[in-house]
């Protein structure tokens, strides 16, 4: 099995993938991915299982190498990278050779980056999933001299291919459904919500961001007695002294403070990649038009595999020229596989 | 018990998800419809549906939009629900888990003695005489909401959080205990502990409770207590007797 060695990690690199759905009634939020678009764009470009292994690098990267040379990409937050120097196209594949040094620097545009290396990293599952969930306690942040195991490139000599991703780093207006407590704001709060101006704070990780605004804070009307009830990550909640959370992918699965509504789905990549100050606003959709917008990771990874263009690329850029298949028209595809 | 009562709300949470929602407060009626609607939902296997959890007064079913639909899953639930009675089930299973009381595991037992009108000593034995039932899992992963004690145990939230308490803390408020699974703050006080992990991720089994299970607590000695902590052989001294 190939080795990935990281020669230095950013604060907030651990393993990710799309989570462990199903667990909820048991208080385990499915977790994977804080920005699941982001692996799905890695595997549309590789050609690979959505399901395998990445390495989710919050605001800044690190420092890898791999023992065994093998396809790559990164996508997710736009962190400037390169392979000794030699500099790396965001949402493209590369190929990284074995002991070639791969550098990846702080976020330009916003925050969670992801390395996914065609082989997938290949640790242990536990509970049917590699993904890291820092509440629950499964799995820990990676730290500088760590090695993973990582699986096989699966199709080494595939042609590059480059993707142009959706736009998801400014934030902008955020389209939220109700849920079952929207009742318990009055209409001027929902009003007052949907009008103000927020920033995403300072404070934010994979379980949830706090929003800031000026002005009042949002109480709820009538009893502060009602009953915990269950949680879906994008839910906006109302904290004890009125400041509103977004709730993410390691969110408790039971809560008591009240939810005003939820963000869907395909709009919270954009909460997730909105970096500190970038601004944010909501805006009421109904139940009928969310559902519209409900869609399946597996048609999402098709229309994004759809969305891929080959690279054409000048030969004299290609480091591992020689590497390639550049005569014969048919090939059996492994040939770099074979003794 | 009011509000449940009235037919119960079928709310979005999602657009994956509806709740069916029995009563806005907590109630061992409402509590009880929840368990077993969430039963008579899993036992349906209803196409498409995803996942079904309860929590304290509702259940949440998860569907795939792919395979099904809102008003498809509605139309079902409704269905189910005229079928569906508080059957007050038995239940399955019966936990009993040592428990240390003493003054070094239970920093605000006698605070929440005198909250109920109790002295430690009567609070102790309250909470070994009551079968308290899994009434929901949830916050952290395993972590059973316990209830419900008697009338006098109605205690709020404390104002202020606990920064954090030890895994396996007995904490309680309003009428209800949680064995603490997670290092986190809460406002709930802390009254005793056990050795008992709720949670395992890394066995084939890794969550130690279902909703309905019934718990009851026994007190032992802090030196007793502190021998089950460093035997590593059983979960914290716990005992499950399957009832039915």
């Amino acid at each position: 099995m190939a080795i990935l060695t990281v020669h230095t990690a950013g604060p907030g690199l651990t393993v990710q993938d799309l989570g462990r759905p199903g667990w909820k009634a048991q208080g385990l939020s499915t977790g994977g991915a804080a920005d699941p678009v982001a692996l799905l764009e890695g595997a549309a470009l590789l050609g690979v299982a959505p399901t395998d292994a990445v390495i989710e690098m919050m605001g800044y990267g690190g420092t890898f190498s791999v023992d065994e040379g093998m396809r790559f990409a990164l996508t997710g937050a736009m962190m400037q990278a390169d392979i000794d120097g030699d500099p790396v196209l965001h949402n493209t594949t590369h190929f990284l050779p074995a002991g070639a040094k791969l550098t990846i620097r702080s976020a330009q545009k916003g925050v969670y980056g992801y390395l996914r290396l065609a082989g997938g990293v290949a640790t242990d599952p536990i509970m049917d999933s590699r993904a890291t969930h820092l509440t629950a306690g499964i799995g820990a942040r990676l730290q500088t001299g760590d090695a993973l195991p990582v699986g096989p490139d699966p199709d080494r000599v595939r042609a590059p291919q480059k993707l142009t991703a959706a736009d998801r780093f400014s934030g902008g207006t955020i389209r939220i459904m109700p849920g079952p407590q929207t009742d318990f704001f009055n209409a001027e709060t929902i009003d007052r919500f949907c009008a103000t101006p927020f920033k995403r704070s300072q404070s934010g990780n994979r379980q949830g961001i706090r929003l800031e605004h000026d002005g009042a804070q949002f109480g709820i009307s009538g009893s502060l007695t009602h009953v915990s009830d269950l949680i879906v990550p994008g839910d906006i909640q109302i904290a004890g002294e009125g400041v509103p959370y977004i709730l993410l992918a390691e969110c408790q699965t039971i809560g008591g403070y009240p939810r005003i509504g939820s963000v869907i789905p395909a709009d919270l990549p954009k909460i997730v990649q909105a970096a500190p100050g970038t601004p944010l606003r909501f805006q009421f959709i109904t139940v009928a038009q969310a559902d519209t917008t409900a869609t399946s990771q597996y048609a999402q990874l098709r229309a994004l595999t759809k969305m891929c263009q080959p690279v054409v690329r000048d030969p004299h850029d290609i480091a591992d020229l020689l590497g390639y298949q550049l005569i014969s028209g048919a090939t059996p595809g492994d040939d770099l596989e074979r003794p | 018990m009011t509000d449940s009562d009235s037919p119960p709300d079928l709310l979005p949470l999602g657009v994956d998800g509806v709740l069916v929602r029995f009563a806005r407060h907590m109630s061992e009626d409402a509590n009880a419809h929840a368990l077993g609607f969430r039963d008579l939902v899993q036992d349906a296997a209803l196409p498409g549906v995803t996942e079904v959890a309860s929590s304290l007064v509702s259940v949440r079913v998860g569907f795939d939009p792919e395979k099904t639909n809102r008003s498809t899953i509605t139309d079902a639930l409704k269905l189910l629900l005229t079928q569906h009675k508080t059957t007050n089930d038995s239940p399955r299973r019966l936990w009993r888990i040592p428990a240390a009381f003493g003054t070094d595991f239970a920093p605000q037992l006698d605070e929440v003695a005198a909250l109920a009108g109790l002295t430690p000593q009567q609070a102790v034995a309250q909470i070994e005489a009551t079968q308290l039932r899994v009434i929901a899992i949830g916050f952290a992963p395993g972590q059973p909401y316990l209830g419900m004690l008697p009338d006098h145990w109605n205690i709020p939230r404390q104002t202020a959080l606990t920064k954090s308490l030890p895994r396996g803390a007995l904490i309680t408020a309003v009428r209800q205990l949680i064995i603490w699974a997670a290092d986190a703050p809460t406002g709930w006080r802390h009254i005793g502990q056990t050795a008992f992990r709720v949670y395992l991720p890394e066995t084939s089994t890794p969550f130690a409770f279902e909703p309905g299970d019934m718990v009851q607590f026994q007190a032992v000695s802090d030196t007793d207590f502190r021998a089950i902590q460093t035997n590593t052989d059983t979960n914290g001294g716990a005992t499950c007797e399957v009832l039915r």
